[in-house]
């Protein structure tokens, strides 16, 4: 149980990590699923843990919404990409002051 | 009859008010109107105390009350006045001699296009120093005695456009003002130990207040009356003031508002008897003040600023005869009174002369006058005698009582006086001297004529007056008059008999006559005044009013600049620089806090991780706590 | 438990190659390798159901996705190793490496008490057990995901679609358009030929030949030229398949 979570947790730090550090869009939007299934991770060992199939359900849900938050992200990045013409993260400073 | 009493002052003040608001319109008849009504006040006064002459020494005073001035909790002031035996004198005085300087003004004044404004001032004036001699209440006559300051600041600087003259009326009041403070502290020391400001009661509590408050209270009126009657220390505004049209000079700076701290004196005798201390300075500042203003008289070219020098000495003499107590208020009076006639028939004379030299005050300018304008040599003439003392001209008689009370109060003080008679007489000879006896000086273009009529009408009855005005001591006629209100004068013991005072008295004027004759008269006159520096030091302190300005401004001016100036300083720096300095370190915090404003969305990732990370150990913190 | 300690270090070292690839092709690599490993622990923890969703969907789908996004915006693109914000790497590593020690240390260790499992809630079959909670209390919630895969749907069309800015060109205006390059620039008006075509090879990376024996180099992707991967177009070619066709052509007169 312990290892599980302990497993969840580094993939959660590593993938947050990325998301700070990385600077193409795409690369930063996998670092984010990383994030998300390392928490579905931590959900379904404490499902096992307490014996009840709500922890599977939720990372079910996550799931869900993963596949639509990445539709929706990556159709925008592809919008940027088309205008702009690079998918580097940094390009948006425009609120620079 | 006596209810009538303020018609005295509400008419030239009506008038005063009538000819500033009607404007140009009144411009042909306003000088008559003026004179009109200070002909009316006269003969007002005139029947006023008439009606005073018949009645009994005890009854020789009336007080009526207009209204209640001021009621406020404990503070009660009344408006009203009293004409009484040294009131009624005075009333005499300022409107009798007032109406003459009027009447001259007319022809003095012809060509001035300001002349009716000029008039309406001199009615402000008649009507100030009437509410100030008739107040029977220290706050009116305050009233009064503001009223004649602001009076003598319009009329000095009649003449805007000269900056020397406005100047001088600034001067004027200011260093009036600093006397106006010692007034108004002595009214509020009277308000506070009697609860009232009225002469009556004043006087009457005198009796029993302490010693030290009768000497604040005579010490603070002594102050006020410095300041208007350019005693030491405030006297420097005296010949400045000179920068006035010449009827201003005779009526305000000679005959009436320059006397008026002298009528104050006399007003609060019982404050001044009840107090050793005050009486004590009251004679040091009129000896001191004798002999300063004879000393300046000396080295002034400017015929109008010589007899300012000698006013502010004459004053000397008053201020000393009054500090003398009982034994002198009557002869202060007295000298008062007649030095009201001859140094108004002098200054009119003088504005006669300057008339006719073409408004040319410098009497090395001068000489040989007495040919080219006879009327004003003679009628001059009168007035010289007069205040050199010559035996029968009623300067004789006045000035030679106050050296006799003198001498009888303190032998120093007696020779200072006498000292002083024999100055007056050096520097009234020389005055003669270098304007009428000495040989032509005049510049190209000066053709000295006698004045009109309407001039030297007026210097003719005050030349009468200043030979027929010793008549009042006849008898000791004065002393009794004003013994209700000043007390009997005792007789002091004098050091040596009365008529060897009188006999030195006219040995020292003597002398300075002879003086006088022989520095001006026997050698030829400068036609230009010489330099500073090939006179004696003597010369050049006289002719800096031995220092007078630069005390004030060492001692007053300097100081007070530099204390504003370090307080502007203080102001830019230390609140200006509190509240820019403010401004700018909120600057700088919005600059510092601009920082992190990146536009980066990873350093807002950051951030925000950061912020969980932080969140998520505070919780455990709690939790496992 | 074996399996868990092997797939463990995988996932990491996975989840590294992720994180630090220099290619994005890399890291979506380093991507599915976790959540296949995921897929194997889920399915190790009684959760067999979404062994096979997470296969399905993750891997199958949404990696997908980013791969076919990945190859429209180019994977030829590597990522510059210098960073541009001053202290970013340093404060990110010191951030995660306090979070992950925080987590491990703290987090993991106060996760207290006996491992129920799963037999029971399994016991009708994990597919049943979860089915009787998405239909039960949870349906609501199913509701609202549902509608928002529309949504997203939605979304993503709208967001990826061209706004036309010229008229469409029909096939008459490209025609026109060809013969007036021709005209103008002396451009082949000609389809360009499939790869391969007069060639020996029939291979996307053998450039076409045109009949005067020059390679059409338009006709390999343009990836493959930027590899460098293109292999030569031989003129010979083209003389055997003239001889070719003169025989063929010879053998049919005759």
């Amino acid at each position: 149980m312990t290892e599980y979570l302990t497993l969840s947790l580094i993939l959660f730090s590593i993938g947050a990590v990325g998301v700070l550090v990385r600077r193409n869009a795409i690369v930063v939007f996998m670092c984010i699923e990383l994030m998300l299934n390392a928490t579905n991770l931590a959900f379904v060992s404490f499902s096992r843990q307490h014996g009840n199939l709500d922890g599977q359900v939720a990372a079910f849900f996550v799931m869900v919404v993963a596949a639509a938050e990445v539709v929706v992200g990556l159709a925008i990045i592809v919008s940027i990409y088309r205008t702009r013409r690079t998918t580097s993260v940094d390009e948006a400073s425009l609120l620079k002051s | 009859m006596f209810d009538l009493m303020w018609l005295l002052i509400a008419v030239p003040l009506v008038s005063a008010l009538v000819l500033l608001v009607w404007g140009k319109q009144a411009d042909p008849f306003g000088h008559l109107i003026a004179t009109a009504a200070s002909t009316l006040s006269f003969i007002g006064g005139v029947v006023l105390f008439a009606q005073l002459l018949g009645r009994d020494e005890n009854e020789r005073s009336a007080t009526t009350s207009l209204f209640t001035w001021i009621e406020s909790g404990p503070f009660h002031v009344e408006m009203s006045f009293t004409f009484d035996a040294l009131s009624g004198l005075f009333v005499l005085l300022i409107t009798g001699v007032g109406t003459l300087i009027h009447i001259y003004s007319i022809g003095y004044m012809e060509h001035d296009e300001r002349r009716r404004r000029f008039f309406a001032y001199l009615n402000l004036f008649v009507a100030s120093m009437l509410t100030l001699v008739l107040a029977a209440d220290y706050l009116v006559l305050f009233l009064g005695w503001e009223g004649v300051g602001l009076a003598s600041y319009l009329l000095i600087g009649f003449w805007q456009h000269k900056h020397s003259a406005a100047a001088a009326a600034k001067k004027a009041f200011v260093v009036n003002r600093v006397g106006d403070v010692g007034m108004a502290l002595a009214i509020m020391l009277m308000f506070a130990q009697f609860g009232t400001s009225s002469m009556e009661a004043v006087s009457g509590a005198m009796g029993s207040a302490s010693g030290g408050v009768a000497t604040a209270l005579g010490l603070l009126l002594l102050l006020g009356a410095c300041g208007k009657s350019a005693q030491v220390p405030l006297q420097s505004w005296l010949l400045d003031a000179m920068e006035g049209p010449t009827p201003v000079s005779a009526l305000i700076h000679a005959a009436t508002m320059v006397t008026a701290g002298v009528y104050l004196v006399v007003r609060s005798s019982a404050i001044f008897d009840a107090s050793e201390a005050a009486r004590t300075a009251v004679i040091v500042v009129g000896l001191v003040t004798l002999l300063v203003g004879a000393y300046i008289g000396c080295a002034k070219d400017d015929i109008k600023k010589a007899l300012a020098g000698s006013t502010m000495s004459q004053i000397g003499y008053m201020m000393l005869a009054a500090g003398l107590g009982p034994a002198g208020y009557a002869f202060a009076i007295f000298h008062l009174i007649t030095h009201g006639f001859f140094k108004a028939n002098m200054f009119l004379g003088a504005g006669s002369v300057m008339h006719g030299m073409d408004d040319d005050v410098n009497m090395r300018h001068y000489g040989g006058l007495r040919k080219a304008m006879p009327y004003t040599f003679v009628t001059f003439a009168f007035g010289y005698l007069a205040i050199i003392g010559f035996p029968g001209f009623s300067g004789f008689f006045s000035k030679d009582k106050i050296i006799e009370a003198a001498f009888g109060h303190n032998v120093w003080i007696g020779l200072g006086a006498l000292l002083g008679a024999g100055v007056t007489a050096f520097y009234m000879t020389r005055l003669m001297m270098m304007t009428f006896i000495t040989d032509k000086r005049w510049k190209e273009d000066v053709h000295p004529h006698e004045s009109p009529k309407v001039m030297t009408v007026p210097l003719i009855v005050l030349a009468a007056l200043s030979l027929l005005g010793g008549a009042l001591a006849l008898g000791g006629w004065i002393g009794d008059w004003l013994a209700p209100i000043v007390g009997e004068a005792h007789h002091e013991e004098l050091p040596i008999p009365a008529i060897a005072i009188t006999l030195s008295i006219l040995a020292v004027v003597v002398i300075g006559v002879l003086a006088g004759i022989f520095l001006y008269g026997s050698r030829p006159v400068a036609a230009e005044t010489p330099a500073d520096s090939s006179v004696s030091a003597f010369t050049r302190a006289g002719r800096r009013d031995l220092y007078g300005d630069a005390i004030n401004d060492g001692v007053v001016v300097q100081p007070v600049r530099y204390v504003t100036r370090s307080l502007v300083f203080l102001d830019a720096r230390a609140v200006d620089g509190f509240v820019t300095g403010l401004a700018d370190r909120l600057g700088e915090v919005s600059q510092a806090l601009r920082a992190p404003q990146t536009g980066f969305v990873r350093s807002y990732a950051l951030s925000m991780f950061g912020g969980a990370l932080v969140l998520t150990i505070a919780l455990l913190a709690v939790t496992l706590a | 438990m074996t399996v868990f300690w092997v797939l463990a270090p995988i996932m990491v070292v996975a989840a590294l190659g992720l994180v630090f690839a220099r290619r994005a092709v890399h890291a979506a690599l380093g991507l599915a390798v976790v959540m296949i490993s995921l897929a194997v622990l889920y399915a190790v923890q009684g959760a067999p159901f979404l062994f096979a969703v997470q296969i399905i969907v993750y891997t199958g789908a949404i990696m997908m996705l980013f791969l076919f996004v990945l190859m429209l915006v180019g994977v030829d693109s590597p990522d510059s190793l210098a960073e541009t914000i001053r202290g970013q790497r340093l404060a990110a590593g010191v951030v995660g490496l306090v979070f992950a020690a925080l987590a491990v240390l703290v987090i993991a260790q106060g996760v207290t008490g006996a491992v129920t499992g799963l037999d029971e809630a399994n016991a009708d079959g994990n597919v049943y057990g979860l089915a009787e909670l998405l239909f039960g209390p949870y349906i609501l919630a199913v509701e609202f995901t549902a509608a928002l895969l529309i949504t997203a749907v939605l979304g993503a069309m709208v967001l990826a679609h061209h706004e036309r800015l010229t008229p469409k060109r029909s096939q008459a205006d490209h025609a026109a358009q060809r013969m007036r390059e021709y005209a103008e620039t002396g451009r082949h008006p000609g389809n360009a030929p499939t790869p391969g075509v007069f060639a020996q090879h029939n291979a996307v990376d053998t450039p076409a030949i045109l009949p005067d024996g020059s390679a059409l180099h338009e006709s390999v992707p343009p990836s493959l030229v930027e590899r460098g991967q293109v292999r030569e177009a031989r003129a010979a070619d083209v003389d055997d398949v003239a001889r070719q066709l003169e025989s063929d052509e010879g053998g049919d007169e005759k």
